[in-house]
């Protein structure tokens, strides 16, 4: 790890092979978690009266839990059209936050050939980009850790999912279990390593406000974009004076 | 529970949400090859994934109420001392199902 920064600069950018290994088992930490919002999903999915199937296949092709309980939420048969428009709208919007979360990538990956970026792209997680991003902030270069990390989770994701599907069939009153806090207690203890004393974290605190407004006067998942939006602007704005 | 209808239906309807999903994973990536990347691009960027949990978290919190808060505060005090995602995740979880059994 001692060759990763030179004179404090990140090294150039490269993909490997072995970067897609290394990545899987930076992922490692993150499993346990990760096994437990799948199997959190499956049992989810269990109770909305999805077919283990259709709550496999989510996990599989859209890999992207926030969406996927809402889309567990809304899921109804039979379907039609109007109802799967308004299932990807509201599908697009949880997940417009992918939209900075790649962008912030760009700096790193920008100068790769896209056969090496967007593989990486389609298995990105808010998980696998924290440690891919945590990676490169201790002065890591390899871009195909991203791939490596998304593909280890995408497993454990729909093996979690099935699993937890399973056992959902079970389970009467998931809330007795903190089942249904998951998702929250997971994204906060993201959020403890990112700590960088008060000032960094205004805007989070002005991100928390306008979601909260948001959520108050707006049905809908639009307060995480409208809050997620408000605390990037504060960040660009918080080191103007110092 | 209503009846099972053809699985084609439910895969298309699935393969739509999923191009929704790549299509938003990719985009952003995409277009800052088109937008220059200033100090204050910059800077915006390196706020994100603070504000992104928090805009996710609060408001669940502010639905959820004090077992949320329980529950939050014993996942990140677990978190600030041992520094385990599993171990702090579990003590959320743990310390949820205990205010819930508490009556809170």
């Amino acid at each position: 790890m001692d060759s990763k920064k030179i004179n404090g600069q990140a090294r150039a950018p490269y993909w490997s092979g072995a970067g897609v290994v290394e990545g899987a088992w930076l992922a490692l930490p993150a499993m346990p978690v990760m096994a437990m919002f799948g199997a959190a999903f499956g049992t989810f999915a269990a109770q909305k009266g999805l077919s283990l199937i259709e709550a496999a296949l989510m996990s599989a092709l859209m890999f992207a839990g926030a969406s996927q309980f809402v889309a567990a939420e809304i899921w109804s048969d039979p379907k039609t059209v109007a109802g799967v428009i308004a299932l990807v709208v509201i599908t697009a919007t949880v997940n417009m936050r992918f939209v900075l979360i790649g962008a912030s990538l760009h700096p790193w990956l920008g100068g790769l050939p896209a056969r090496q970026t967007y593989p990486a792209l389609a298995v990105l997680t808010e998980p696998g980009w924290l440690i891919a991003m945590r990676y490169r902030d201790e002065g890591g270069a390899d871009s195909a850790i991203l791939l490596g990390s998304g593909i280890a989770l995408w497993l454990v994701w729909i093996a979690a999912t099935v699993a937890g599907y399973l056992a959902g069939a079970l389970m009467t009153d998931p809330a007795r279990y903190g089942i249904d806090l998951v998702m929250p207690i997971f994204f906060v203890v993201l959020l403890v390593p990112l700590w960088r004393g008060p000032r960094p974290a205004i805007p989070w605190a002005v991100a928390g406000a306008i979601a909260l407004i948001v959520a108050e006067f707006v049905s809908g998942s639009w307060y995480i974009i409208a809050g997620t939006i408000a605390g990037s602007i504060a960040g660009g704005f918080i080191d103007e004076r110092t | 529970m209503s009846a099972p209808e053809p699985l084609s239906v439910s895969l298309l309807a699935i393969v739509a949400l999923a191009i929704a999903t790549v299509l938003m994973r990719s985009v952003g990536f995409w277009l800052m090859a088109h937008v220059p990347l200033t100090a204050r691009v910059r800077r915006m960027l390196e706020a994100l994934p603070g504000a992104i949990v928090a805009a996710i978290v609060l408001p669940i919190i502010a639905k959820s109420g004090p077992v949320a808060v329980i529950a939050i505060i014993a996942a990140a005090a677990a978190m600030i001392l041992r520094r385990n995602a599993f171990l702090a995740v579990a003590a959320g979880m743990v310390a949820a199902a205990l205010a819930r059994y508490a009556g809170i």
